[in-house]
């Protein structure tokens, strides 16, 4: 009996809790789908009148939908690669190889990440600006391809768990070592891989600062940047419009964390019981 | 395969390093020491930076504004730490069972996290609406109560802008949480509640002791992304009103980016590095005190 109301209890936390999490993702979705005129309306309704998209046409005469996803998109792929390539290289250099200054050098890159971004913004954007990179998509894929502590920090966690009876055995056969990663630990490896590429997807996917600071043409734009163009640049607030846009950039994580949510989970928990 | 030479057996690592490295020395390290000397120059990014060493951060102390934006920071900080840290730790307890369905649960309390910030900040403007918004409607509705203007009044936007920000970062906070909920012994739990211990006190002599490693690792990250809340201050407020909602990194944004004020926004990122190393570094000295590693 106790056990039951127990329960009951810990359902009715766990449902009032989920209704303020994903409440405000609700009223996006009923606001983007609503009729501008319905909108300042008392008392606010849940359910539109019309269920129709007409709020995602009137978008694109506004902003250029489909640069500005294009735009996000590439963004997010390319530098998605560049962490997943660089990041695997420096982890299995720090899991499996013996050279001079090997803990202090993980040390320090463990360190970087306590610098605030605040900090090396400005020489980034100067780098980026004596190569020429300003406005351009570049900008913000390039530095990916130079690694990050978190992606290295993940995928070196997880490679120090593969047994190395498997690199002896493989040694044995004559493989080298760009063969041992290859063919043994990339297969192996395949749960923190796809951690550390949603990870990083979804940080440049939501990225605002980075393109704010980088970009400042319409055509190199991102949907974070129109989104926020929206806000500030219109006269009346056109909360239809601005959900609707809303609404496309949080769809394609959505997915990505309905199919991906135990990697999410476990990606968060490896860095909290290690870190 | 014959076997490679010594030179390039020795000279391996590095390659595999040299991506990391090189964004480590230009992107890390350089940055740092760069910013550092940017700092004692003022400097448009047009006509070349002129020396003016400790100019800078003299004219900030010098600055009404320059404190009030650090009074703003701490404000938030002291009210969205605790709160954030509390909350999720409750979260935890609640979503640390077995339950039918709790994967749908941890699911939903995640999807703010993966959300880009400013669709979720849009979203709760529209929220904090004063007239048409969806909190002044059930404030009124449910407590009877005239919600305030929110984003509008100098009294409500920071805790406005907390409630995003806490509201945001949960789910994250959860999922660590959880993680050193798991890591417990079981057997603790069963031996005291042989010993006749009850719910209360099994969880202030057990679950926390055991969790303060956990609890230590979100304070610190939570600290410090507190310090750097900028992307809220964007899509909300700006910044105001009348300042105040303005915080340490949206000004160091507004120095650089808006008024090419070089040497001073990165005078003001000195600050900021330098606060949050101190109360990093606080925050390990004082941990023996309380977080407890078994």
């Amino acid at each position: 009996m106790r056990r039951i109301i127990g329960n009951t209890l810990r359902y009715f936390l766990l449902t009032a809790i989920a209704a303020l999490m994903v409440g405000p993702f609700l009223w996006m979705v009923a606001t983007s789908l609503m009729d501008p005129q319905d909108i300042f309306h008392f008392p606010p309704r849940w359910i539109p009148d019309r269920f129709d998209l007409r709020n995602y046409g009137a978008i694109m005469d506004v902003l250029p939908l489909g640069t500005l996803l294009l735009n996000s998109f590439a963004i997010a792929v390319s530098a998605t690669i560049g962490q997943l390539l660089s990041c695997t290289l420096a982890a299995y250099a720090f899991a499996r190889m013996e050279f001079h200054g090997k803990n202090a050098l993980y040390f320090i890159l463990l360190a970087t990440m306590m610098i605030p971004a605040q900090v090396t913004m400005i020489p980034t954007f100067l780098i980026m600006r004596a190569v020429g990179l300003i406005d351009t998509l570049y900008a913000l894929i390039v530095p990916a391809f130079f690694g990050g502590a978190f992606g290295t920090f993940l995928l070196r966690q997880f490679f120090t768990s593969i047994p190395r009876e498997l690199d002896d055995a493989a040694r044995m056969d004559g493989c080298g070592r760009f063969r041992i990663l290859w063919s043994i630990y990339l297969p192996l490896s395949r749960p923190a891989l796809v951690t550390l590429g949603l990870f990083s997807f979804m940080t440049y996917w939501n990225d605002l600062l980075g393109p704010v600071i980088y970009l400042s043409s319409t055509e190199h734009a991102t949907l974070t940047m129109g989104l926020a163009s929206l806000q500030s640049g219109t006269m009346v607030t056109r909360y239809d419009l601005l959900m609707a846009g809303s609404v496309l950039s949080v769809l394609p994580i959505l997915v990505l964390l309905i199919v991906g949510q135990q990697w999410f989970v476990k990606g968060v928990a490896t860095t909290g019981l290690k870190g | 395969m014959k076997n490679p030479s010594r030179l390039f057996r020795a000279l391996e690592p590095w390659l595999y390093l040299l991506p990391t490295l090189t964004g480590l020395a230009l992107f890390s390290a350089g940055a740092v020491v760069t910013s550092f000397l940017i700092s004692f120059t003022t400097w448009d990014m047009i006509t070349p930076p002129e020396l003016v060493w400790a100019g800078n951060y003299l004219s900030l102390w010098r600055s009404d504004l320059f404190w009030e934006v650090v009074l703003n920071t701490l404000y938030f900080i002291l009210l969205a730490v605790p709160l954030s840290v509390s909350c999720s730790l409750a979260l935890a307890l609640v979503a640390n069972t077995g339950l039918r369905g709790i994967t749908f649960f941890r699911t939903a309390y995640f999807l703010p996290v993966v959300s880009s910030m400013i669709a979720v900040a849009l979203v709760w403007s529209w929220i904090f609406n004063p007239e048409y918004g969806l909190l002044n409607y059930l404030l009124e509705e449910v407590f009877g109560v005239k919600g305030p203007a929110w984003l509008h009044s100098t009294t409500w936007a920071m805790p406005a802008m907390v409630i995003v920000t806490v509201w945001k970062g949960l789910g994250y906070s959860m999922i660590i949480f959880l993680a050193g909920l798991q890591n417990i012994p079981q057997d603790l739990y069963h031996a005291a509640t042989m010993d006749g211990a009850g719910a209360w006190k099994r969880f202030r002599h057990i679950t926390l002791p055991m969790l303060s490693p956990t609890t230590f690792f979100v304070l610190v990250i939570t600290l410090i992304n507190a310090f750097q809340v900028f992307e809220q201050t964007y899509v909300l407020t700006r910044g105001g009103p009348a300042n105040s909602t303005l915080t340490m990194s949206y000004y160091i944004y507004q120095n650089a980016f808006q008024y090419f004020q070089m040497g001073r926004a990165a005078a003001l990122s000195y600050v900021l590095f330098a606060v949050i190393f101190v109360v990093t570094l606080v925050q390990f000295r004082i941990q023996k005190r309380w977080v407890f590693y078994a």
